[in-house]
């Protein structure tokens, strides 16, 4: 009698919960998991349908994570609500172009890792260390970028 | 004569003698300018061993020497004179742009054109073709 009832029990207890929809809980777990890969993402879920809301850095993550959502039809998401907002791309920063000089002068040193030079009217000032065998070179580029002085009293020659 | 043209003289001598085209030798500021087209690149080398000579390692900065070769013109042959490395082959002039091929110390390629007297256009027997920094590049004779 007893096993019959604690049977009968178990039954009634399962049955609803097999059968019936996924609540919105058991849906926001599934949701969650989606969505993890997503950093900014959050949603709210009600009645199955899934709103989504947060901020991304682009088109193409914002349409991923919808779509994601939308794959969830089984585990009970009616529709998705994308609330989703894209970040404007960061302005480009406002820096004037180099000067040519200024340029010339950083691809002229860019062979020489101990070799710092700064231009300031139209005068290259180089600091750092550079090996003797190197010296001709690093002048010879400098020169031939037609600066009013090349002022390399400050390097130091290994 | 100048202090500055008295010190250099044996460069400036070395000049006039060596059949430097438009050599043009200025002051201005405290500094010597020579510019200049040389007849080849040895002549250029010379100039620049007699400056390294009268001031060691370049260091006092009173000249700014800009020789270039008159060999160094399109479909000339140019050699790689790097210190050891490879010479970087890049698709546009300038170190941001990207590296479409490399030449090998010592290798031989052509000069197809110059974007500016910096950076030469010059392909590999290869076929590999971009820009290179001239300074690495000296025209063979």
């Amino acid at each position: 009698m007893l096993p019959a009832f604690v049977m009968a029990m178990a039954l009634a207890l399962s049955l609803p919960s097999c059968k019936s929809k996924p609540s919105d809980a058991d849906i926001q777990t599934q949701v969650q998991t989606a969505i993890s890969a997503t950093p900014g993402v959050s949603a709210d879920v009600k009645d199955g349908v899934v709103t989504l809301s947060g901020l991304v850095g682009s088109e193409e993550e914002k349409s991923a994570v919808e779509t994601a959502v939308n794959n969830l039809k089984d585990a009970g998401v009616k529709s998705v609500v994308d609330n989703i907002e894209v970040e404007a791309p960061a302005a480009a920063p406002n820096v004037t172009a180099a000067d040519p000089l200024t340029q010339g002068v950083a691809d002229a040193t860019k062979d020489f890792p101990g070799i710092t030079a700064t231009v300031a009217d139209g005068i290259i000032t180089v600091t750092g260390e550079i090996e003797q065998s190197k010296v001709k070179t690093l002048k010879s580029s400098l020169d031939a970028l037609n600066p009013k002085k090349v002022d390399m009293s400050q390097v130091k020659v290994k | 004569m100048a202090a500055l043209q008295e010190k250099y003289k044996e460069l400036i001598d070395q000049v006039n003698a060596s059949g430097v085209t438009g050599a043009q030798i200025s002051e201005a500021d405290g500094v010597l300018h020579i510019t200049g087209t040389a007849p080849s690149a040895d002549v250029k080398n010379k100039l620049w061993d007699i400056y390294g000579k009268i001031d060691p390692n370049f260091l006092t900065g009173d000249v700014v020497m800009n020789v270039n070769v008159a060999t160094a013109v399109a479909g000339a042959k140019v050699k790689v004179v790097t210190d050891e490395t490879n010479l970087n082959i890049r698709k546009g002039p300038g170190t941001d742009q990207p590296i479409v091929g490399k030449a090998a110390k010592g290798e031989v390629i052509t000069l197809v054109g110059k974007a500016n007297e910096q950076w030469w256009l010059v392909r590999t027997n290869d076929g590999e073709e971009g820009y290179s920094y001239s300074q690495y590049l000296s025209p063979v004779e």
